[in-house]
């Protein structure tokens, strides 16, 4: 045991690459941050990808008013496989068009009176085929004939929207709790005094939670890329490269913001609240689920400067329309500005014990 | 005295917000002594050594370690010093090998991995993961981080708070094998059974301050008597028959139903009990005798007992 210690012990690391180890290894050995890295959006998207998968439209539900004309009018309508018509009391017609049952009432007649609400896209359709087939029945002859060729297109689909989506979204999650979360546990446990009582450099901490989510993010964007294709066939239009390296940035932008937004919590629960309240509203602002353009006009350069939306606008632009990196570089100055300066905050505020 | 205190305080005050946890203490510890700082929870031990290991700032007063100051040479004194928080709370889904191996990592020099896990005994948990590890084995791995760095100055905050009669005893097997190899080591404890057996000089700290400050057999004379009867009866015996009828009673205390006389001669003393229960017409429920330990000291001290929760 008194035996002269070499002066550098073999097999030793720097302390930075130590660090990375640790914070990569309390990540890997974690069933629950496995759990909502991997599985969680390859279940996430195939719940979606399934519900709203693409496919041939259903008929549009039409009723017909009871009356003497009721069942003739229904089987001229039925005659469309565009439409599905059936026979109902006039007030429950009504009392289905309300409830969105049916997408138009027919009460038959010498002039027939549609009744459509307005506000329901379906009710635009379902006139015009009603109109249409009523009026062939009645003898109307067309003077043009038309040649239908139907195509769907990878890249069109929900799922070729969402799995961009998803990543974007996995990239700030385990940002804000792979990082922050993490931060505020090794707070409140000690850990973080008992390291900085140490010789440790304090850059040197910060910096390995950015190589670890580094290399996490390496390992997420594959797996996201392989099992989209594999599973549903999502390609990536642009460069395999430039994907990656708009990830990346996406990811280092969160960890960025999650040092800071954790810099100062002493406990748990403040540091829950504090993420929830970084992550929920750009969950639902950003677009991962639907286009952020549905919200109006005057909230769109807000949402434009969110670090999620310039993420999300990148890895679409890539894997969707095969954008480069330079085209895209509003996006990447979005996103590295709320990573940098939060982190240089963060610095400057941290708090240690 | 030829070689500098490893430590040397002068002052030392902290205040918080409302409170004043550390209150003017001053303390020389010599390189290469075990010094115990015995205190009851709260009375300002831990505010103390986290101000020693730079942890937190003093409020005012003058601080050296190791012949440095912290404001100037923090790196210098980092390097040189161990320590164990009271309760860190390693990462759970690392192993005790890899633990070691990451804190060995900070130090320019120090033992090998293997080395520190070897002097407290946790070899074979060496591929555990901490989650896996009781409490005791935790506080020796937390030993072992302080170790690894070869430290000339070890400081172990209530290194066994919380922990089984055999978990603290195969801990204090280690701390005692650390005081043969010349390091320093400055513990704090409210265990007065661990101060004395492990510390050439015992701190007595109180309320933020130093209330007494000697070796055990010095520290327990200074209360007048080092044998302690107890005495229980019923009907109880009053003070004042005790006083009356017992001679050389240095101190009387009560703990619940039992009365606590300090006395030098206990051939004198004891028959003298027995005669005061048979003079008040009382029958002797208990009637025992012991070396009079810190916690009398400490009781005589400061009036209040260490252990708080037991009084």
């Amino acid at each position: 045991m008194s035996a002269p210690l070499p002066a550098h012990p073999p097999r030793r690391l720097h302390p930075l690459w130590q660090l990375t180890l640790m914070r990569s290894r309390a990540l890997w050995r974690e069933p629950s941050v496995l759990f909502w890295t991997f599985l969680f959006p390859l279940l996430t998207s195939v719940a979606l990808g399934v519900a709203f998968r693409t496919q041939k439209l259903q008929a549009v539900e039409v009723a017909v008013a009871e009356g003497p004309a009721a069942q003739a009018t229904v089987e001229k309508l039925n005659r469309d496989p565009a439409l599905h018509a059936v026979v109902a009391p006039l007030a429950e017609a009504r009392e289905r068009l309300r409830r969105g049952k049916v997408a138009l009432v027919v009460v038959p007649g010498d002039g027939p009176e549609l009744v459509v609400d307005p506000t329901q896209p379906e009710g635009r359709t379902a006139r015009l085929l009603v109109h249409d087939a009523l009026e062939r029945a009645a003898g109307r002859t067309d003077t043009l004939t038309f040649r239908t060729a139907e195509v769907t297109q990878p890249g069109s689909r929900y799922i070729d929207f969402l799995i961009p989506g998803l990543l974007g979204m996995g990239m700030m999650m385990s940002g804000a709790w792979g990082v922050g979360w993490s931060i505020v546990d090794m707070r409140t446990s000690k850990l973080l005094k008992r390291l900085v009582a140490t010789p440790m450099k304090r850059s040197h901490f910060l910096l390995s939670f950015i190589f670890s989510r580094v290399i996490l993010t390496m390992l997420e964007v594959l797996f996201f890329i392989g099992y989209a294709r594999l599973l549903f066939g999502v390609r990536v239009f642009g460069s395999y490269l430039a994907f990656v390296a708009c990830a990346l940035v996406c990811s280092l932008s969160f960890a960025g913001l999650a040092i800071l937004v954790t810099s100062r919590a002493r406990n748990i629960q403040t540091a829950g609240g504090l993420m929830n309240l970084m992550t929920l509203p750009m969950m639902f602002l950003s677009g991962v689920f639907f286009s952020s353009t549905y919200f109006p006009e005057w909230t769109q350069p807000v949402i434009k400067a969110l670090p999620l939306t310039a993420a999300l606008d990148g890895l679409r632009g890539i894997m969707l329309d095969g954008a480069s990196l330079l085209s895209l570089g509003p996006q990447l100055l979005v996103m590295a500005l709320w990573g940098v300066i939060p982190f240089a905050l963060a610095l400057k505020i941290f708090r240690w014990s | 005295m030829t070689a500098p205190p490893a430590i040397s305080v002068h002052n030392l005050i902290k205040r918080f917000e409302d409170v004043v946890a550390v209150n003017g203490i001053s303390l020389d510890i010599a390189a290469g002594s075990c010094v115990g700082l015995l205190g009851p929870n709260g009375a300002g031990k831990t505010t103390t050594v986290e101000i020693l290991e730079g942890i937190q700032a003093p409020t005012s007063g003058e601080v050296r370690v190791l012949g440095h100051r912290w404001e100037t040479d923090a790196a210098a004194i980092r390097e040189r010093i161990g320590l164990a928080l009271q309760q860190t709370q390693f990462y759970d889904r690392l192993t005790v090998k890899e633990t070691v191996e990451l804190f060995r990592s900070f130090y320019p020099r120090g033992l090998s991995v293997e080395d520190a896990i070897r002097q407290v005994q946790l070899q074979e948990k060496a591929k555990t993961y901490v989650m896996k590890l009781s409490g005791g084995q935790k506080q020796r791995l937390a030993v072992a981080v302080a170790l690894v760095a070869d430290p000339e100055l070890l400081f172990l905050d209530e290194p066994t708070t919380g922990l089984d009669p055999q978990s603290r005893r195969s801990l204090w097997d280690v701390i005692d094998a650390l005081r043969g190899k010349g390091r320093t080591v400055l513990l704090t404890t409210h265990y007065m059974e661990e101060a004395a057996q492990l510390c050439d000089r015992i701190v007595i700290v109180d309320r933020g301050r130093v209330v007494a400050d000697g070796t055990v057999q010095e520290l327990i004379r200074s209360i007048g008597g080092e044998q302690c009867i107890e005495v229980a009866t019923s009907p109880a015996l009053t003070d004042d028959q005790l006083r009356a009828q017992v001679p050389g009673v240095a101190r009387l205390t009560r703990r619940g139903s039992v009365a606590a006389l300090t006395v030098q001669e206990l051939h004198v003393a004891v028959p003298a009990v027995v005669a005061a229960a048979q003079a008040a017409g009382a029958t002797l429920q208990q009637l025992s005798t012991r070396q009079s330990t810190l916690d009398d000291v400490f009781l005589a001290l400061t009036g209040h007992s260490l252990r708080e929760d037991e009084a």
